[in-house]
């Protein structure tokens, strides 16, 4: 497969009055052709930031302090607005949280889709362009999309709006699609339905995605491989299946645990305790470790590197260190049928 | 009457108009009960009606029909409200779905906290309005710290810490949550979810949570209701509810919790329930003990 994103010791900082906000901490990956990797985390991490670095849509604030950032195998670290304008919506483009606030609420929607269309091919004709709305519209299933194309984004609900700002931007025919909390406000049927359309999309037009979430339950349904971030790091990464099952960071312990299946038949519902760190002054040593019960003496004076466990899972925790004490982690190494 | 029952919501009603002609029936023959210490969970998918619902019960709407008896008072009957209204307006409480909104941003935490006893004129049992607010920030797992903050300086979690504490300063006796853990992250949603548990032990009062997160309702509710265009179409203990929906709709809405396993995820299909509210019609019936389902006179679902 070919490796379409690949992201290298990134990191980006918010210069504020208050200081240096580091949003984003030395955080690498990589994406290939046709998968989708979830982001996982609680508000706060870097996720949103991650995702936006890559585009280059952060404030004047924001600068990339180090790290390289290549796309089909372009260095695009350094480039300037006017050639992010010539990649955004070919090479990738994104779906943001709230759709009403991404849709204009003056123009139809069929023109909404119709501008994406053209700002990419300015000499379409008239024809080819309105074959072109139907088209998008059809693929992120907007049913009789001939006659809404003249509707207002008023008249659609949330998931309606959502499939819209899909078409948008799936106008291009990219080749990464960031979703960031695309599901977020809407309702758990109306999440199914995006959910199995961001997956038949994905596997019809081989777009990567890269999926923004703090749901688990979510990242289930569609991520092939998923990075767990804490305060601007990815603490863990790999395939669904060993995240799911073989979870070895004590943060993804704790997002497991908080989800209500977890707690059945049970008095209180486990939590994380306390907040994620400021990251004004991120702590010395691992930034998960107040927090984290099974920390070590070591967790709060150096940081953990990343340790590999096979060739696609990696976590940093101290625990996976040869010298570590042995701990039964909470879940994981049970049977799943 | 039932003296057991603290609120009966009867026959409910209420239709926005949307021009002259046209009006959406927002709720339709809605009815239901919550009794005295008594978690009841209102799910639905959004424009269902649950938020409406909750509107009308805190007197924000006027229905257009029906009644709602609250400690045997029609809180819908203008002279009523009017006898009783110290009484209403103390005793039940609404926290919102967005604290970002619904605290004023200018206003200190512990003027936020303290504000309903000043409204209502009454002495702080802790000697000044300020021990007071720090009583209640404790109670929610704030310390004295937050007094002076800004809703702004404060995350998400904890301004919704803020308001539970500004509705528990009146110790009401019905608590409407409108959707309080849409906004919050799952890891927050987890502490929110127990606090409010922890409360309703304390306290005992009766809470009315509504929400779609159906996976957290189970945890919390002792009884469920579910909403679909206005009607009410099962209510059941959320044990029962949650292993044996009867009618299709709850059984499709079911069927769309998210389950955090990828293998399961995956292989789930969800069951699509696409029946126009038009023609489904029906009376509450009693299935099992507790158990209602609307359904249509001799008809038997699955």
């Amino acid at each position: 497969m070919a490796r379409v994103l690949e992201v290298k010791d990134l990191s980006v900082s918010f210069f504020t009055p208050a200081g240096e906000v580091q949003a984003v901490r030395g955080v690498s990956f990589s994406l290939e052709a046709g998968e989708v990797l979830a982001i996982v985390g609680e508000s706060g991490c870097g996720k949103s930031v991650l995702c936006k670095s890559i585009m280059k849509l952060l404030p004047a604030s924001a600068k990339i302090k180090s790290g390289t950032i290549c796309v089909n195998g372009v260095d695009i670290t350094g480039y300037k607005e006017r050639d992010m304008n010539k990649l955004r919506g070919r090479l990738f483009s994104m779906v943001f949280q709230d759709p009403m606030t991404s849709l204009n609420p003056t123009m139809t929607i069929g023109a909404q889709i119709g501008e994406a269309v053209r700002v990419h091919e300015p000499r379409i004709s008239r024809e080819k362009l309105h074959k072109r709305i139907l088209e998008l519209m059809a693929l992120v299933g907007i049913e009789h999309p001939e006659e809404r194309m003249k509707l207002y984004p008023y008249h659609f609900s949330g998931g309606m709006r959502q499939r819209s700002v899909m078409a948008i931007a799936l106008a291009a025919n990219p080749d990464i699609l960031f979703a960031d909390e695309p599901t977020t406000a809407l309702d758990v049927t109306i999440q199914a339905q995006i959910l199995d359309l961001l997956r038949r999309i994905q596997t019809q037009l081989g777009t990567a995605t890269v999926f923004v979430t703090h749901d688990m339950g979510v990242v289930a349904r569609v991520a092939d491989r998923v990075a767990v971030m804490y305060a601007g790091k990815i603490v863990e990464i790999g395939t669904a299946e060993e995240i799911f099952y073989e979870p070895r960071h004590p943060y993804t312990w704790g997002l497991m645990q908080s989800l209500p299946a977890y707690s059945k038949g049970k008095k209180t519902l486990s939590t994380i305790p306390g907040m994620p760190p400021s990251l004004l002054h991120p702590p010395k040593g691992d930034a998960f470790a107040s927090r984290n019960p099974y920390a070590l003496q070591i967790d709060h004076e150096e940081e953990p590197p990343m340790f590999r466990i096979t060739d696609t899972h990696y976590a940093a925790t101290w625990l996976l260190d040869p010298r570590a004490p042995k701990i039964t982690p909470p879940i994981g190494g049970r049977s799943h049928e | 009457m039932n003296d057991d029952i603290l609120l009966d919501v009867r026959h409910l009603t209420h239709v926005f108009p949307l021009s002259k002609k046209i009006a959406v029936k927002a709720l339709d023959d809605l009815s239901f009960q919550i009794r005295r210490g008594e978690i009841f969970g209102l799910v639905g998918e959004s424009g269902s009606g649950k938020s409406t619902a909750a509107r009308c019960i805190m007197n924000l709407y006027r229905p257009a029909a029906g009644e709602i008896i609250y400690k045997g008072v029609n809180i819908c009957d203008p002279a009523q409200f009017r006898t009783h209204r110290k009484m209403l307006q103390t005793t039940r409480q609404l926290i919102f779905q967005d604290s970002s909104s619904s605290l004023d941003q200018r206003m200190k935490v512990c003027d936020i906290v303290a504000e309903p006893l000043k409204i209502h004129r009454i002495r702080p049992a802790r000697g000044s309005l300020r021990a007071e607010a720090e009583f209640q920030l404790r109670y929610v797992g704030l310390d004295a710290g937050f007094l002076d903050k800004y809703p702004s300086e404060l995350s998400g979690g904890q301004r919704q810490r803020v308001a539970i504490a500004r509705a528990l300063s009146m110790e009401p006796e019905l608590l409407v949550a409108d959707e309080p853990i849409a906004s919050l992250d799952v890891s927050i949603q987890a502490q929110i979810v127990n606090l409010f548990r922890h409360l309703q032990q304390e306290h005992g009062f009766s809470f009315l949570f509504i929400a779609h997160d159906l996976a957290m309702v189970e945890f919390l509710c002792d009884r469920v209701g579910v909403m679909y265009h206005g009607r009410l179409v099962e209510a059941a203990p959320a044990k029962e509810l949650f292993s044996s929906p009867v009618h299709p709709y709850t059984q499709a809405l079911l069927s769309a919790i998210p389950i955090p396993d990828p293998r399961l995820e995956r292989a789930r299909q969800i069951r699509q329930f696409t029946e126009d509210p038009e023609n489904f019609q029906g009376v509450l019936t009693e299935v099992s003990p507790e158990h209602y389902v609307l359904m249509r006179e001799g008809e038997h679902h699955g």
